[in-house]
């Protein structure tokens, strides 16, 4: 018992420690690269839950976030990156540091908020679950942080990795919404990539910059 | 009751001396690992101990500009790195003045040296040296508070600042993967890296580059304070190292209560260990390039980043929070 539970949070803390290299990495493919490891990571994760709590269905959820996350979404963004040629730096909002420094704010506050919320449960559950809102609140950041429409997909994604976190820790997601989630997620990519593709038909960049001066916005 | 006095003052002796004497030969496996690696014949392993003699004997040349400070600071950066090495516990946990290893004096002593250097390096007022000391202090200010959440993080799990106090709650402990040690050991290296002036932070065998750091500052030594400087650097890679192993490795070193056959594993253990760093230490700055300067504040912000990450983990895995 005490082995599983240490070893789930190594896993988490690896997935918290893959957030903070999204938001440290300056180059396109480093940050997608940064999310597959942190996809493979959730599917250890989740992996070891399924075995260590014999729970055989967490098991599919693994196998989905391996073959969806970990491979298909990162190779298809990195083709999408081939196309749009833009495997170049990110542009930012804010610079890497105050990213890092606010990500770390982020952390302290979910695990505050964890702590005040869940009293009561067992500690490891909770550990786990102030870990994945950690990561959910990095994902925010990361769209926040970032202008860039390709990364602003990986955050969402990595925000879903955060939530499937979540749920494995808190025992009992139903493996009808499992699917359902990632088929969504999968879904989503397709809008977003159908998006990318568009703003770059209509502006000639994917910095979402420019929606703020299509609407008008002076800046 | 004498006698077992005699005996801890001389184990104690033992150690600061060890840490001396093995200080050079570490420098020389991390250069010879580089060498060979890179296909070179590079130099003999006991290279540092010739040139450290070569430097004693020759003639100190000092600026005409310089103050007192230029004179004294070598000998007193050499005492104070001397003692921090000194405390760290090397081979055995139960020394007799194990009692003044705390970190944080470990960190205060370092930080002494630091500022020390800083100084004498703008005492003459050539640019270099001034150079030097802004981006030494600039890289000081990252690496020093990531450093104290470290420590921190470690005491939190020991209980206890005492780095003999906290070896021995890790050799008692079984064998255990947490993840605030290991982002405190990742943090760890890095600000080690950054404080030895190792490569992607600083680059070690360049006197002439525009990037350098350390180099810069001791640019106007010569001589047997060249000598003391140079010596005082090795000794705080022994420190780090040594800081490493004692804190995530301790295995193999003496508990409080061995007697000599302990202390003599111990020795053996911990040497193994200090040249094996040594040797990794030696890859590691093979592998990568040298980063820009401008890019470092990232580079140790990480540590910094990862020191408070731990510290937020170990809370919360004790519940101190709630």
């Amino acid at each position: 018992m005490n082995q599983a539970y240490e070893v789930s949070h190594l896993l988490a803390g690896a997935m918290l420690v893959t957030s903070f290299a999204l938001l440290y990495q300056e180059r396109i493919a480093a940050v997608l690269n940064a999310f597959a490891a942190q996809s493979i990571t959730l599917a250890l994760s989740v992996a070891w839950a399924a075995w260590s709590d014999n729970r055989p269905d967490l098991f599919i959820t693994a196998l989905i976030a391996l073959t969806l996350k970990g491979i298909v979404i990162p190779v298809a963004l990195h083709r999408t990156v081939a196309r749009l040629g833009i495997h170049r730096e990110v542009e930012k909002v804010v610079g890497v540091g105050v990213a890092l420094m606010v990500g770390l704010a982020l952390t302290g506050l979910a695990q505050a908020l964890v702590v005040k919320v869940a009293t009561g449960t067992a500690s490891h559950a909770r550990e786990e679950l102030a870990l994945a809102l950690a990561i959910v609140l990095l994902g925010f950041l990361m769209m926040i942080v970032r202008r860039n429409a390709v990364t602003q997909v990986v955050g969402f994604m990595s925000m879903e990795n955060g939530l499937i976190l979540a749920a494995t820790g808190a025992r009992g997601m139903p493996l009808v919404v499992e699917v359902s989630v990632a088929f969504s997620v999968l879904i989503s990519l397709f809008v977003f990539a159908v998006f990318v593709f568009r703003i770059r038909e209509r502006f000639d960049t994917v910095d979402l910059e420019a929606l703020d001066r299509m609407r008008g916005d002076s800046r | 009751m004498t006698r077992d006095l005699l005996v801890q003052l001389l184990a104690q002796g033992a150690q600061m001396s060890f840490v001396l004497l093995i200080a050079p030969l570490a420098v020389g496996v991390v250069r010879r690992v580089k060498a060979r690696l890179m296909r070179r014949q590079g130099p003999p392993l006991l290279q540092a101990y010739l040139d450290l003699a070569k430097l004693l004997r020759k003639e100190s040349v000092v600026a005409e500009s310089a103050s007192w400070l230029f004179r004294s600071a070598p000998y007193l950066i050499f005492a104070l790195t001397w003692v921090a090495a000194a405390l760290v516990p090397s081979f055995a946990s139960g020394l007799m003045f194990n009692w003044a290893a705390d970190v944080v004096a470990l960190v205060a002593l370092l930080g002494a040296a630091r500022a020390l250097l800083a100084l004498a390096g703008m005492d003459v007022g050539t640019s270099f040296g001034g150079i030097g000391s802004s981006r030494e202090m600039m890289i000081a200010t990252l690496a020093e508070p990531a450093m104290m959440l470290i420590v921190l993080t470690l005491a939190i799990a020991a209980g206890t600042t005492r780095l003999a106090g906290v070896a021995d709650f890790f050799i008692a402990e079984p064998f255990a993967v947490r993840v605030s040690l290991a982002l405190s050991l990742i943090a760890l290296i890095i600000v080690a890296l950054a404080e030895n002036a190792r490569i992607p932070v600083d680059n070690p065998a360049t006197h002439l580059e525009l990037t350098m750091v350390h180099e810069a500052m001791v640019l106007e030594y010569s001589g047997r304070h060249l000598a003391l400087i140079e010596a005082a650097s090795h000794l705080k890679l022994v420190l780090y190292l040594s800081l490493l192993i004692c804190l995530f490795a301790p295995f193999g070193m003496a508990p409080a209560t061995a007697g000599l056959y302990g202390w003599a594993i111990g020795l053996v253990a911990w040497i193994a260990k200090l040249l094996g760093s040594a040797a990794l230490l030696g890859v590691w700055e093979v592998s990568i390039a040298k980063m820009r300067v401008f890019r470092l504040p990232d580079f140790v912000g990480i540590a910094f980043v990862f020191g408070f990450l731990a510290i937020l983990l170990a809370f919360l895995t004790r519940g101190v929070l709630a």
